[in-house]
């Protein structure tokens, strides 16, 4: 396969980016979209240029790293995947292939197709655990937990917090984060515990870091690499006004 | 700047704005069941009873204050949030998002700036002629004619059209809002949730066609 790939440069957080032109050619489409990346920076490299910096750790799905909004859409064309899943055979011989960072405030650019995502582990420091005596491993089986509940709270927990959902967001909303995680806690009796002051703790912090506001687009499901449920969303609604509503004052 | 820039969480905004919008969205069933009686063949009998129960009865004269502040908080909240949710993405993409999202939801703003306008010529056509701010169009018996009001203004293809154009905007914000009201409300359920989804388009559908059918019904008789 031979492409045209126009990817998003940017030296630093301070220094103003620009699309760049890059072509390649005998691409198999065998390979991951990674594997052609490694490839152009190969080339580029070879030219004595600074290669594409771009986030990737585990290139298996299951970590939540990589980053990158290929034409239009984060994760690329095909739905339920990381980027690191996609492979060029999703591609046609001859196109030309956008890729761009997350685009969000609370997001900065770090370098090229990088970004700072930090702000999902604010979020998740503002209250996205359970505050748990350590000792002896507790009886698995000592809480009866509804089959309904658990599978709900592991649906949740699914969550690898790749920051798809606010790249996808007209509004650059972390809400499907923030729910997935809020969930994940409020199903079970364990969480149920901290609830109402985690909930209104992590919007908090959500809205602090400069986050946009939901509006029921459902772009985020759609593009979650893990089919994270916008039902989260509305569990959250819940879990918050039922904390404002007969919770006590937040701390 | 802060979200917390009127000293209240995002999903708080998110809330009352469904309250206020499912709010209107009540009201809009009572003014289409009130504004069908001009399709009545009496003369404007029945339309003109119901608009003097309307402007006499107590109870309505309250909710006619707390519809106006509704109105106004829909308007200032929704115009703020859009501001704030633009400010959370600075720099754009170059390649348009293409993510399949809910029906019209891209474009509640831009309906909702139609919706307003129309509001606006609305209020100037018929709520300030009634409370004596415009003077009484040149036909008109009263400034309580509401009847002969419309019956002029629909005679007029371009007002028609313009209505119909802001109706049909209308329908679309509508489509898209009922449904979200819900899942603001946090009432979301896989019992439900596909019903409320078809009650907001069939909702939106029936506000359209029942507001539309006025003007052409008038456009025809002229």
């Amino acid at each position: 396969m031979d492409l045209t790939l126009k990817i998003w440069r940017q030296a630093n957080a301070q220094a103003k980016g620009k699309m760049v032109d890059y072509k390649v050619s005998n691409i198999s489409p065998d390979s991951s979209f990674f594997e052609m990346l490694d490839i152009l920076n190969q080339q580029i490299i070879e030219k004595g240029d600074d290669p594409v910096a771009f986030d990737h750790d585990c290139r298996e799905g299951i970590c939540g790293t990589c980053s990158l909004y290929i034409n239009g859409r984060p994760h690329g064309p095909e739905s339920g995947i990381t980027t690191c899943q996609l492979h060029m055979r999703r591609f046609k011989d001859g196109d030309t292939i956008f890729v761009e960072p997350w685009r969000a405030k609370a997001f900065p650019i770090i370098k090229d197709l990088i970004v700072n995502r930090g702000a999902f582990d604010e979020i998740i420091q503002a209250g996205g655990y359970v505050s748990i005596g350590t000792g002896g491993t507790p009886d698995a089986n000592a809480i009866p937990i509804p089959k309904y509940d658990s599978d709900k709270a592991m649906d949740a927990a699914a969550c690898i917090g790749c920051g798809a959902c606010v790249a996808t967001c007209k509004n650059a909303s972390a809400m499907l984060f923030v729910a997935a995680k809020v969930s994940q806690f409020a199903y079970l009796p364990q969480g149920k515990v901290e609830a109402k002051r985690r909930v209104q703790a992590m919007v908090a912090k959500m809205d602090e870091l400069g986050f946009g506001n939901c509006s029921n687009t459902y772009a985020c499901e759609q593009e979650c690499p893990k089919e994270i449920s916008v039902s989260n969303i509305a569990k959250m609604n819940r879990e918050f006004l039922s904390a404002k509503l007969c919770g006590q004052t937040q701390e | 700047m802060s979200n917390s820039i009127v000293h209240y969480a995002s999903i708080t905004k998110k809330i009352t704005m469904s309250i206020i919008g499912l709010f209107l969205a009540i009201f809009l069933l009572i003014h289409l069941s009130i504004n069908l009686l001009l399709l009545s063949s009496d003369g404007g009998k029945s339309f003109a009873a119901a608009a003097d129960f309307m402007g006499t009865n107590i109870f309505i004269q309250i909710f006619e204050k707390v519809l106006f502040l509704a109105f106004i908080l829909h308007i200032l909240l929704g115009i703020f949030l859009w501001w704030y949710n633009q400010s959370a993405r600075p720099i754009k993409y170059v390649k348009p998002n293409v993510s399949t999202t809910s029906s019209g939801s891209k474009f509640m703003i831009h309906t909702g700036v139609i919706v307003f306008i129309f509001l606006i010529l609305h209020f100037l056509n018929f709520y300030l002629v009634k409370i004596g701010v415009v003077n009484v169009p040149e036909g008109a018996a009263s400034q309580h004619d509401f009847y002969t009001m419309a019956q002029m203004l629909f005679g007029n293809v371009f007002y028609s059209v313009v209505y119909i154009i802001s109706f049909i905007a209308l329908g679309i914000h509508l489509n898209h809002a009922i449904q979200s009201g819900f899942q603001s409300l946090g009432l979301e359920h896989s019992k439900y949730t596909n019903f409320i989804k078809g009650l907001s388009t069939v909702y939106a559908i029936l506000i359209v066609i029942g507001f539309s059918i006025i003007p052409i019904y008038f456009l025809i008789a002229a």
